[in-house]
């Protein structure tokens, strides 16, 4: 673990807009009564969303008022887990697999061509709020590997090459295909499953 | 080679339908009904009979987890958590059953359910995993509107599945942890006992089983126990959806018999170790945690839990991580100190400080930084580790260590001399 706390320079406040303050009493209502308190990680995950990708102080407070959670309560959800983002990140955030089964197949050219094309230092946003990047723990797309996320979507296959292809189509508005960066559809060897050929349905 | 025809996860990899009009021509919710008409004990029984041993990393015969389930309500509802909160590295297996198959696990949650008298099943997917649990709930959602699942299903059994989701924490795959990371607070363990199967989820009875686990149930119940049984070796049956990374031609994962061989695994659905079967250096056979075997032990170990665990490692969650000789192995050993350093949830003084204390030693080593005496010293603290935390990640941490040093303390020792004869060689000069 390490220590995670909330950015020094903090907006004035924070409100959920109309869908996903309705989106968040749905969430509440897939738990059992008075355990509100379960919704607490999706919440807070979407209010991050709202936010442009970090969690700030004013957001905190108003989820834990709409969960009857005292401030603290939400406050050590939101800094342990690493998910949330406790500081502004880019509007693409670039998250590299670094995680030793990414490592050992080249990972560290992944985080190359990230330094190259989207600046020398991890967890700093460049081109005006265009983008960061960070190394994150095992993202488990192993037999992909190297991999990572922007987003919602995972990129694998990946080297070098492929990455500053990516990054640089990124950067251009062109939106990047997710997936295999080599032609593979998903976990199958590459070239063509080895199993269940024989498999109709 | 395991046929087809025996195979459970036929749309492993996406190449066909995985909503439900898909999975049923797979036979998915085909005759479930009369799979609940077996009864609680029926199922578990068969279930027992089948020989599935869980597929989350411990291998905890199913049937008896979920036996311990109370018969009788004492008035507070009871509840099947699904672990899909798969993080160990090297994995990637209940990825695949999540986007491609998961009516397999919504079937299986149904049935699961039914045996231990749950009223709901919570499946918690990991927060990465954004797209696998789109997909799911467009699962849960279809089954819902088939009326398979929900009040006054077709099934006669009022069910329902809520899809969770946390946010980056590798620790909330412990069993405890996810319970307390599912009633909304940080993901640390719970001492034990009582056990979730008398005070779980919300002080309620629960039994947390993994995606594959669940997943292969249905099956097994049409099929009978008897032909899971016959699949595998006797204690380590049936099939099992293996992941093969690292230093292969060709990574995948691949549906295979319990018991096959390490080598004959690699070789034909993963292309064979990058320039051959000899350029091999070690195996991380079961994801992560488990120690590494040299060639020597790879080339003849089969892969299943007691095969595993006679060489000292372990089958875990069966990922496979090959790493040839071009590998700087201590330095792969080190960066899975630095995960599990990241990873701990801060609870446990012996975790909290040692996991970082074994990283930082692991990364000097690594470069040939020590003290030949340190390598005692770091293994000294791996067993001060080990056993001494509230739940396994503090083993977790020890065991690639401890493996390495089992197997490759040459390595290091030479790292640490070569550094020590460059540094001494100026002044021999003079």
């Amino acid at each position: 673990m390490s220590a995670r706390r909330l950015a020094a320079e903090q907006p004035a406040s924070f409100a959920f807009t109309p869908e996903n303050l309705a989106w968040a009493k749905q969430q509440i209502a897939k738990y059992p009564a008075g355990r509100q308190a379960s919704a607490i990680v999706p919440i807070i995950w979407r209010a991050q969303e709202q936010q442009g990708g970090y969690v700030t102080e004013p957001m905190l407070r108003v989820i834990g008022e709409m969960l009857g959670l005292s401030y603290i309560r939400v406050y050590e959800i939101a800094t342990f887990y690493t998910m949330f983002n406790l500081a502004p990140v880019g509007r693409h955030l670039v998250q590299v697999c670094t995680t030793t089964p990414c490592m050992l197949r080249g990972s560290d050219d992944v985080v190359a061509a990230c330094k190259k094309m989207i600046g020398p230092k991890p967890h700093t946003v460049y081109g005006e709020g265009l983008w960061s990047w960070m190394e994150v723990e095992c993202l488990g797309a192993c037999v992909n590997a190297p991999m990572l996320q922007i987003g919602s979507d995972y990129y694998e296959d990946l080297d070098a090459a492929s990455t500053e292809k990516l990054l640089a189509d990124l950067k251009s508005g062109k939106a990047p295909k997710p997936g295999s960066q080599i032609g593979r559809h998903s976990s199958e060897p590459r070239g063509g499953p080895t199993t269940l050929k024989e498999v109709k349905a | 080679m395991l046929a087809d025809k025996d195979r459970i996860f036929t749309n492993l990899y996406g190449l066909k339908d995985p909503g439900l009009k898909g999975a049923r021509a797979r036979g998915d919710w085909d005759g479930t009904k009369a799979i609940l008409a077996k009864g609680r004990d029926g199922i578990i029984d068969e279930m027992k009979k089948s020989g599935l041993r869980g597929r989350g990393g411990a291998g905890f015969p199913t049937g008896l987890k979920w036996s311990f389930m109370p018969k009788q309500s004492d008035g507070r509802p009871t509840y099947l958590v699904v672990n899909a909160d798969e993080s160990e590295p090297g994995t990637c297996k209940d990825r695949d059953i999540l986007r491609h198959d998961p009516h397999k696990l919504v079937e299986g949650c149904l049935v699961a359910g039914f045996a231990m008298g749950a009223i709901a099943a919570f499946i918690y997917v990991r927060g990465e995993f954004i797209r696998e649990r789109e997909a799911l709930q467009r699962a849960v959602d279809e089954a819902y509107e088939a009326k398979l699942i929900g009040k006054n299903n077709v099934h006669g059994y009022d069910f329902d599945i809520v899809v969770h989701h946390g946010a980056g924490a590798y620790i909330c795959g412990e069993e405890t942890a996810l319970i307390e990371s599912l009633e909304g607070k940080k993901g640390m363990p719970r001492l034990k006992p009582p056990f979730p199967a008398n005070v779980g989820l919300y002080g309620c009875p629960t039994t947390v089983n993994n995606v594959e686990s669940i997943a292969v149930a249905p099956t097994i119940l049409r099929r009978g126990g008897e032909w899971f049984a016959g699949l595998g070796r006797p204690g380590n049956t049936g099939t099992k959806v293996f992941c093969i990374s690292g230093h292969v031609e060709r990574p995948c994962n691949v549906e295979e018999e319990m018991g096959l061989p390490l080598k004959e695994l690699i070789e034909k659905h993963a292309g064979g170790v990058r320039g051959g079967w000899d350029n091999l250096l070690a195996v991380i056979p079961g994801g992560s945690s488990v120690p590494l075997i040299p060639k020597d032990i790879c080339d003849t170990v089969l892969m299943d839990f007691d095969s595993l665990r006679d060489v000292k490692s372990g089958l875990g969650t069966a990922a496979v991580i090959v790493m040839d000789k071009s590998t700087d192995i201590v330095r792969a050993i080190a960066r899975l100190s630095y995960f599990y350093k990241h990873e701990s949830c801060g609870q446990c003084t012996p975790c909290r400080e040692g996991t970082g204390w074994m990283w930082r030693v692991m990364t000097r080593m690594a470069r040939g930084e020590a003290d030949v005496e340190e390598i005692d010293l770091l293994l000294e603290v791996t067993k001060q580790v080990e056993g001494h935390t509230i739940c396994a990640l503090g083993d977790a941490a020890a065991w690639p260590i401890q493996g390495l040093f089992r197997h490759f303390r040459g390595e290091v020792e030479r790292r640490i001399m070569d550094r020590k004869m460059a540094r001494a060689r100026p002044q021999a000069a003079e």
